[in-house]
């Protein structure tokens, strides 16, 4: 059974990340060309390409409307695009559907679980619709249930489950089947801060085994942490993608950030901190606020600090850091996410 | 590297169409099992269905019945055929609320995304829907033994009209699935069924003979389904003369079916891919 395999996973996973996106021998999980798919008068997808190596994950990263939840439905073989090849596991989701079904796990944005019924026979239920048989079933359920930390809740209705417990009954009935390729669509949205993090740990646990994730977030936090690789998408398309230092290189390296007191002139600032930058400096006069892409890092720091002091600057902040998600998905949309409020706070 | 393990016999196409027949049976009954369980889970299920008939038995037999002349039995015993009727109908209809219900908290999306037969997801409701006459009957009928009901068909006859109440309701549960797909939004899910459900009781059988109807509404009234269903049924309990009547009621509900069903596996579709 899955977890029997555990090690064995882990090493074949190792040895494919170092290979990385060269990797050119295993064919990949999930391939999509040129996808489309209208509503309407809406283009969700407008010509989407995207590529999924086996074993490993992918975080879809967009705001809403940018037809990440499309693109689900139609890898899950819940929708047909208009126009387009979509393949999973090596079968195209329209032509063979019931292949791609038995291969994979969906998790969507709301927890598909019967209130009514209990834990156990939620998991029961979509066994027996996975046509396992009897006993497997009762094998299975019982194992994800201890997986999952829902022992105690086994018989009690999904209903009376908080909403971690209901997210993660809900992925466990996903992974009843054993799926290779784990759909998940905002698999955290709405969940508190702990229950996010023991999401992304069971993710993680997944990918380890062997399983190929397709991750869509707003989150730019959860794309960094989980997600072998980013695709950005906006508008239907994926806009950019690669690894998330990949993306964060595009938008330049390291930036200078420095404050003085809100609404004070930042000219003698700029004058003496320009002749460390590499770019042209942005500058928020409201904020009193300076930022500036340099090279050379913190090294340049104390350089940096002796020339504001020798022009009389009076900082109230002053550090290096890298480029965030944010600052690339600003540097491509010309947008901040739409749910940048909400993930600080988380 | 696949994630194989041994769960599944090899899926290979014939194989998967070789199985489609026994899924289909089997996936349907395991859906209608979900949702019957959901009656014992939630009893207050049961009693939506249920409180609108019983209220009617209270009203009619106590209320208004004594001033309605059916001729040479009791009203109790004319109400109940019409009471029964209007139960299957209400508990019929309720299978739309149920659609809309899995529709929106994602239960038949997470259903399609596994390997069931296309089919499973509705037919599972309306076998569901099937067992759940059967109780709200039951609890209906025991409520019309207590103000007074008592039947004299032989046992025949009782099984004849428990299968053409059970008939009528599943060709109303072909409708009640058809407006939940069509509607979707479950308070207009509702309201579309209240809106179904109070003419087509009142302008029938059920509750009062026609004869004193006037003229184009007699017509109607003499016309249409329900009052053929609560006809036949009346007869039957009562140890009335059936004549043609029955096989009207069966051939309505059919129809019925007949209309209702292609309706339904279209709307599924439309409902299910947007």
């Amino acid at each position: 059974m899955q977890f029997d395999n555990v090690n064995s996973s882990i090493k074949e996973k190792e040895s494919g990340r170092t290979g990385g996106m060269e990797m050119t021998d295993s064919r990949p999980a999930i391939r999509v060309e040129a996808l489309e798919k209208t509503y309407g008068k809406t283009r969700a997808l407008r010509g989407l390409d995207l590529t999924v190596d086996e074993g490993t994950i992918v975080g879809v990263l967009g705001p809403n409307g940018a037809g990440k939840t499309t693109m689900v439905r139609i890898l899950a073989t819940l929708l047909r695009p208009d126009a387009g090849r979509a393949e999973v596991a090596g079968f195209d989701v329209v032509a063979q559907p019931d292949q791609v079904r038995t291969r994979i796990g969906l998790t969507g944005q709301y927890a598909a679980v019967d209130e009514l019924l209990t834990g156990r026979e939620n998991l029961e239920l979509v066994a027996k619709l996975s046509h396992l048989a009897r006993a497997q079933a009762r094998r299975r359920a019982t194992q994800l249930l201890e997986r999952f930390d829902l022992v105690e809740a086994t018989s009690q209705p999904a209903g009376t489950y908080s909403g971690g417990m209901r997210r993660r009954l809900d992925l466990a009935a996903s992974l009843v089947a054993a799926p290779s390729i784990l759909f998940l669509d905002e698999p955290t949205t709405g969940l508190d801060p702990r229950s996010r993090l023991a999401m992304w740990e069971v993710i993680r646990e997944l990918v380890a085994e062997g399983t190929t994730v397709l991750l869509t977030t707003q989150y730019l936090e959860e794309a960094d942490r989980l997600a072998d690789r980013i695709a950005v998408m906006d508008g239907g398309q994926v806009i950019a993608s690669g690894t998330a230092e990949a993306l964060k290189a595009r938008v330049g390296g390291e930036r200078l950030e420095l404050s003085i007191a809100p609404g004070s002139d930042l000219q003698p600032a700029l004058r003496a901190a320009q002749p460390f930058g590499r770019g042209p400096a942005q500058i928020d006069k409201d904020a009193g606020r300076l930022t500036l892409p340099i090279a050379g890092g913190a090294a340049l720091l104390p350089s940096i600090v002796r020339g504001l002091d020798a022009a009389g600057v009076h900082l109230a902040d002053l550090a290096v850091r890298q480029p965030t998600l944010d600052d690339v998905f600003l540097a491509l949309t010309g947008q901040a996410t739409t749910d940048h409020t909400g993930e600080e706070a988380a | 590297m696949m994630n194989t393990l041994g769960l599944h016999p090899p899926a290979s196409s014939a194989w998967l169409r070789g199985r489609r027949f026994a899924w289909t049976v089997t996936d349907s009954l395991a859906i209608a099992r979900r949702i019957l369980v959901r009656i014992f889970r939630s009893p207050e299920e049961l009693a939506a269905s249920t409180s609108t008939p019983i209220i009617f038995v209270l009203l009619f037999r106590y209320v208004f019945g004594g001033a309605i002349n059916v001729g040479h039995t009791g009203y109790a015993n004319y109400l109940m055929a019409g009471i029964f009727v209007q139960t299957v109908a209400i508990t019929s209809l309720a299978a739309g609320t149920g659609v809309a219900q899995d529709l929106h908290s994602g239960l038949i999306d997470r259903f399609r995304s596994l390997p069931i037969a296309r089919s499973a997801v509705i037919s599972g409701r309306v076998v569901a829907t099937l067992v759940r006459n059967v109780f709200t009957l039951v609890i209906v009928a025991a409520v019309g033994v207590v103000v007074g009901f008592r039947p004299e068909g032989g046992a025949g006859a009782w099984v004849a009209a428990l299968g053409l109440l059970l008939l009528f309701g599943f060709a109303i549960s072909w409708v009640g699935v058809t407006v939940g797909l069509l509607v979707r939004n479950l308070e207009a899910v509702q309201n579309v069924t209240m809106t179904l459900i109070f003419p087509l009781t009142f302008l029938s059988s059920a509750f009062v003979p026609t004869q004193t109807m006037p003229g184009l509404l007699r017509i109607f009234v003499a016309h249409q389904p329900m009052t053929q269903v609560v006809d036949a049924v009346r007869a039957l309990v009562l140890a009335y003369p059936v004549g043609p009547g029955a096989w009207l009621a069966a051939a309505w509900s059919l129809a019925i079916v007949a209309a209702f069903a292609p309706i339904a596996v279209y709307a599924y579709g439309r409902a299910t891919t947007r």
